[in-house]
């Protein structure tokens, strides 16, 4: 426990010292953070220079209506080595899955970090909260909501990890039959950090967290208050077929030559133009690929409302042609383009999801 | 169990050749502009290969491009790192790993040498601490 203590009120730099890491290997956790916060290599001297003052900030994650599939892609995620993150750079002194003390005990020790950091803490929430009924979800008989408002009232900040949380997610797909809500309709005090994605890129929940242990502060946010330098630009905008989109090369099925030949995946349901993720630098499964990379179109799961945004496999329902005369199309015309046809999709998915279309086997195996 | 690591994944084009994405040759010219800055200007650059948008096959072109000089140097702290210096003089690459060898970081350093070979002033007043308690004991 005295150990605990001394631990807690050491900076980050001296627990590496004291674990006999070299300047040398710090610098290069600071390079590999910076890599993981999409900071360029030129802020490592400032990271190091961070981090070497940073102290373990305590971290209660809180999991609602959710699959588990955000804590599955944290402890993924290996960059610099979560475990080192979680165990040794923050204290994670609450989480269902990964803790040991269960019941009263796992209750004691939520409230214990909530008094000992008062102010400082923070708080992870994964899963959305049900508010048709509060007894849908419940946690040691503690409705959902109310866990998420005794919790946050002294948090310094909150993280809505994956698509359920930052915006209501799978248990908000219409008819929504638990009254499914995001954090951010209910925490309106407080900083709250979306972190979305189905589930989120690790090294982008990992990402956050680091930032704040390294700057004290929550990174810049998008309109849906999500971190600008993971979320800033679109999937369609970074995919490296791309340049297939723009001279209107296109996979028509799975199978046929265009597939083999890596041509862009739009006409197969491809989600990118209206998504904003990091998975086209960031990739999955410690950087092997992404699901482009792999022969499949984005579905979109770090947008509100994907579920309903339509079939997976259809494609975002502008036939090309229509498309082109919409957007002024000409082969090249950039990025501007890629916005112009998110503009455009957005009411398109408004339409499908106001129709809630579902997907059958036949658009499995539809061409186009 | 196989580590993920350790299962070759490779996109094959139809005729076998290895594909590439047409994303090396645009980093080649950066690297290229900035060579010329270290040169004339002394200015250090690093470019940090995980944040941009490669394809299958891009980042194997990008180092076969690249080729491997004089120097290699292996690096052990927190994990192995590897650091060789291209066929270019000036132009690096730092390639990372975490204790399990699974890549943390992938760079770019154009300079005279990386800047984590050198000996670090911390490191060397610790040295100077550990060898004076050597002297003691003899
Ligand atoms: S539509 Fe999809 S596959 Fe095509 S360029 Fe955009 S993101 Fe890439
Ligand atoms: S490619 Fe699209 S659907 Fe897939 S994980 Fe990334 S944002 Fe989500």
């Amino acid at each position: 426990m005295a150990d605990d203590l001394k631990k807690l009120s050491m900076t980050l730099g001296e627990s590496l010292r004291q674990q006999g890491v070299s300047r040398r290997g710090f610098l290069k956790y600071c390079a590999a953070t910076a890599s993981m916060m999409a900071l360029p290599p030129t802020m490592v001297p400032a990271i190091a220079q961070a981090l070497e003052k940073a102290k373990r900030p305590s971290v209660i994650w809180l999991s609602f209506q959710e699959c588990t599939g955000c804590t599955e892609s944290l402890t993924r995620s290996h960059s610099p080595s979560v475990e080192n993150l979680i165990f040794d750079h923050i204290s994670l002194d609450y989480h269902h899955t990964l803790q040991v003390a269960s019941g009263d005990a796992a209750e004691a020790a939520r409230e214990a970090a909530m008094h000992e950091n008062e102010g400082k803490y923070i708080v992870v929430v994964d899963g959305s909260i049900p508010l048709a009924n509060p007894g849908y979800s419940a946690i040691a008989g503690i409705s959902n909501l109310q866990m998420l408002e005794e919790t946050v009232a002294g948090a310094a900040a909150v993280v809505a990890v994956g698509s359920c949380a930052a915006f209501g997610g799978l248990p908000h797909a219409n008819p929504n039959p638990t009254g499914a809500v995001s954090v951010g309709e209910i925490v309106k005090d407080k900083p709250v950090v979306n972190v979305s994605g189905c589930p989120p890129i690790p090294t982008v929940i990992t990402g956050v967290l680091a930032h704040f242990l390294t700057f004290g502060s929550l990174p810049e946010l998008d309109a849906l208050g999500r971190p600008m330098v993971f979320f800033g630009q679109s999937i369609h905008d970074r995919c490296y077929r791309r340049p297939f989109y723009d001279k209107g090369l296109f996979a028509e099925t799975f199978d046929d030559e265009g597939a083999r030949k890596g041509w862009c995946l739009f006409r197969l349901g491809c989600k990118g133009p209206m998504t904003y993720n990091a998975c086209a630098t960031a990739k999955w499964n410690q950087g092997t690929s992404w699901p482009v990379e792999s022969g499949h179109g984005c579905l979109g799961c770090s947008e509100p409302d994907f579920w309903d945004a339509g079939g997976f496999y259809n494609a975002l329902s502008i036939p090309d042609s229509d498309l082109t005369r919409k957007t002024g199309y000409v082969v090249g015309a950039g990025v501007a383009l890629g916005a112009a046809a998110g503009a455009l999709n957005r009411s398109t998915r408004a339409k499908a999801a106001a129709q809630h279309e579902t997907v059958t086997i036949d658009d499995l195996d539809k061409k186009s | 169990m196989p580590r993920l690591q350790d299962i070759a994944v490779k996109v094959e084009s139809p005729d076998g050749t290895q594909n590439s994405h047409g994303n090396a040759l645009p980093i080649l010219h950066e690297i290229h502009h900035a060579l010329q800055r270290f040169s004339s200007e002394g200015e250090y650059c690093c470019i940090d290969l995980r944040s941009l948008p490669f394809g299958p096959g891009d980042e194997e072109q990008l180092l076969q491009l690249l080729g491997r000089g004089e120097i290699h140097v292996t690096m052990d702290a927190l994990g192995e790192s590897t650091i060789w210096e291209t066929a270019f003089s000036g132009v690096w690459i730092v390639d990372h790993r975490n204790a399990e060898g699974e890549r943390v970081a992938l760079q770019i350093e154009i300079g005279s040498v990386p800047k984590i070979v050198f000996s670090q002033q911390e490191d060397i007043v610790d040295a100077i601490d550990r060898l004076e308690a050597k002297l003691k004991e003899h």
